[in-house]
């Protein structure tokens, strides 16, 4: 790695435009392929073992569910430019604050109770941040750190939480088999995830928003000579991106686990933005790279569970964390964050 | 313009506008000049604190009794005392492990595994010789220990040179990686043949690190650690070779320096001084290694780091602070009824006030800070 040279400038315009040297079709064509793929080896696997496959997918699913809305998050904000590792903090908090509003208020406002923390600690990451310059990585470890210090502080034994998320079956999708079962029979806070994903690109790439979000993100001057507020853009990001990992909070504490219990995030935050990193900063492919994480997972619990191989669990649960490792180790060289991701911008003149 | 530009080029029209309360601000200006450099940890330290009453007080417990117990828990008597610095003792190392990495412009999180490392492989050093003097085998259990600290750090720091992958996020995942394999030698090969739960065998007594009275030696280690440390960055061309790199990759680069090597090595040292703090901690306190060990003395780490703004010889005092109130937690719990997890919420409120300088000063409005309005700047991106 030449740590002097500069980056071609094609790359540039290939992120904020979305690769404009293909066609459409063919992008979709790219697309398509590898999910059309899986999508066969899944139903070829559910043939063979209709239980067990569902199982794997199932907890693919569920294991991937938070942290794609974690991943959102820090996408979001890194998109406008300011690197967010608060996130385990707001999950945690989201967590957190979400179980214990449910236990007096019910799931509904437990899950609004969520995604609020999440807004008002992400405002102040970004008010830190970005008004007041902090550098982002000790504001993000700050805010996480204090997350971690109130919330075992103040929990309290002994509360159960009112009422239960929902499972919606879409009418008639949810009759298809395995995808029916996996993708449209589920919890609530599942639906939001996988919807932020289409959301957050469509924003993204096809709104006045998302190309003044990403100019922020790219080249801050530019866009400031453009009369865009950049900081205020920031600020408005970052903040309304917490949003997405309180609502991680409240599936874990609402919908997976149905309790609250100390340091529950287990470091799920700090793992999406890894994922973020491999998934190129784009949302479908972040949210593949969870699925696949997911799956991993979901496998080895399996492998586990039916005695198939004999591994220490010890090992069956490093076993992500080795395989995302290996993926940032083989993707990362290629891929480049936002330019201005990290850096301050002082309005001039 | 900054906020802080515009308050320096306020400064000098002071003394044309003569005003009636000119002489106590100058006398206040002479008071912060003296506190100097202790000035912003010091007020952070005194808010967490605060904070920390207000906290108590909500619950309806008496901030007073709590103070009490933690002066009680921490200081009185040498046995106290001895427990605050055997607390201090990892916490020092892991503030230097911080330190030696935020030098380079590396933000080493991973302390947490790497510390982690450093006691379970010590610790099999420790059980596993039998008849060696223990002036063979203390320092080749440290010794042991450190590198094997030292083995993921680097290892993260190789990933960062040459593949280009954040620091942050490698050190992470390491940590979870460590803890999984820590938990199995703990639970499988290593595992003691007696106890009822997961833990190695005992160390033998010649791997044991004693106390003099009643006061860890291991804290006089650590106390040498920093010093020599602090000499190092100081004084050696290898200490200029990692400010420089620290300060500017690319000019670093200009200049010859070769970065990815710097960066590795970087690294390495500060794995390497993490995983002697989980040395010494195995063999100077628990004696086996057990899951849990270290439930957060890799953050704690950095917040050590941040309150001695960098200075390796200041971590001596932050540790013993942060020292002090870990070790006077079960007091906390017995004469207070506090949950000691009140001390996480004080670190967590002085590291803040510790890393953003401009936040005290938008309190206090008036206190001039002592010219680093930002605080620390570490973060470039991901990607460089």
């Amino acid at each position: 790695m030449n740590p002097v040279g500069t980056k071609p400038h094609a790359t540039n315009v290939a992120l904020l435009t979305n690769a404009p040297h293909a066609t459409r079709w063919k992008r979709w064509v790219r697309a398509m392929a590898p999910a059309t793929i899986v999508l066969v080896l899944c139903f070829a696997s559910y043939a063979w073992d209709g239980r067990q496959t569902t199982a794997v997918l199932r907890a693919a699913i569920t294991f991937a569910s938070p942290l794609i809305l974690c991943a959102l998050t820090g996408l979001v904000c890194e998109r406008s430019g300011v690197v967010n590792i608060g996130i385990e903090g707001q999950l945690l908090a989201g967590a957190f604050v979400s179980f214990f509003v449910s236990a007096k208020y019910g799931v509904f406002w437990g899950t609004l109770a969520g995604i609020a923390t999440g807004v008002v600690l992400g405002l102040g990451l970004s008010v830190a941040a970005v008004k007041f310059k902090v550098d982002q990585i000790i504001a993000g470890t700050v805010v996480t750190i204090l997350c971690f210090g109130l919330t075992s502080f103040l929990y309290k034994q002994g509360r159960v939480i009112k009422g239960r998320m929902p499972t919606i079956k879409i009418p008639g999708l949810s009759k298809i088999p395995l995808i029916g079962d996996l993708l449209f029979s589920n919890q609530v806070i599942t639906y939001l995830a996988f919807v932020s994903v289409f959301v957050v690109h469509f924003a993204l790439f096809s709104t006045r928003w998302g190309l003044r979000t990403r100019a922020v993100g790219e080249h801050p001057s530019s866009a400031d000579t453009a009369g865009i507020n950049v900081n205020r853009l920031r600020l408005l990001n970052v903040a309304a991106a917490g949003g997405l990992a309180g609502l991680g909070g409240a599936f874990l504490s609402l919908q997976n686990a149905s309790t609250f219990s100390r340091g529950m995030s287990a470091n799920l935050g700090f793992l999406a933005l890894a994922l973020m990193i491999t998934g190129r900063w784009r949302p479908f492919l972040t949210a593949a790279a969870a699925l696949f994480f997911g799956f991993c997972k979901g496998m080895a619990a399996q492998l586990q569970f039916k005695q198939v191989v004999n591994i220490p669990p010890q090992f069956v649960n490093a076993l992500p964390y080795v395989l995302t490792l290996v993926a940032l180790t083989v993707f990362s060289a290629k891929v480049r964050a936002p330019a201005a991701a990290g850096v301050p911008y002082e309005h001039e003149g | 313009m900054s906020d802080s530009s515009l308050a320096r080029a306020k400064q000098p029209e002071r003394p044309e506008r003569p005003e009636r309360s000119e002489r106590s601000e100058k006398g206040a200006a002479t008071l912060l000049k003296a506190l100097g450099p202790a000035l912003v940890p010091g007020a952070a330290i005194v808010i967490g604190f605060l904070v920390g009453a207000l906290f108590v007080w909500q619950q309806g417990k008496s901030p007073a009794t709590a103070a009490h117990a933690v002066f009680d828990g921490a200081f009185n008597g040498r046995e106290a005392f001895g427990r605050t610095l055997e607390k201090a003792t990892p916490l020092v190392l892991t503030g230097l492990a911080i330190i030696m990495g935020l030098k380079a412009g590396l933000f080493n999180i991973g302390a947490q595994g790497q510390l982690i490392m450093g006691a379970v492989f010590s610790a099999y050093i420790g059980f596993r010789l039998h008849g060696v003097p223990a002036a063979i085998h203390i320092p080749l259990a440290l010794a042991v220990g450190a590198l094997a600290g030292a083995a993921p750090a680097a290892f993260a720091g190789f990933l960062k040179a040459k593949r280009n992958v954040h620091e942050v996020i490698t050190t992470i995942m390491l940590n979870s990686i460590i803890v999984g394999l820590a938990d199995w030698l703990a639970s499988r090969p290593w595992r003691s043949k007696t106890a009822a739960f997961s833990k190695t065998a005992t160390i033998e007594s010649s791997a044991a690190i004693g106390r003099f009275g009643k006061l860890p030696l291991g804290f006089a280690v650590a106390i040498a650690v920093a010093l020599v440390l602090s000499f190092v960055l100081a004084k050696t061309t290898f200490g200029f070779r990692l400010a420089t790199v620290g300060g500017n990759r690319n000019a670093a680069h200009y200049a010859g320096v070769n970065v990815a090597s710097t960066t590795i090595k970087a690294m390495a040292l500060s794995g390497m001084l993490a995983g002697l703090g989980g040395a010494i901690e195995t063999l100077g306190v628990l004696g086996h290694y057990e899951q849990g060990t270290s439930s957060s003395l890799g953050f704690d780490g950095i917040t050590i780091a941040l309150l001695s703004k960098l200075n390796a010889k200041a971590t001596i005092p932050s540790a013993i602070l942060i020292g002090a109130m870990r070790a006077a937690d079960t007091k906390l719990q017995s004469n207070a009824h506090i949950e000691p997890e009140i001390v996480s919420v004080i670190v967590a409120v002085i590291l803040l006030f510790a890393a953003a300088p401009v936040l005290l000063k938008w309190i206090t409005k008036r206190v001039e800070g002592d010219g680093e309005q930002h605080g620390l700047r570490l973060t470039s991106g991901w990607g460089s």
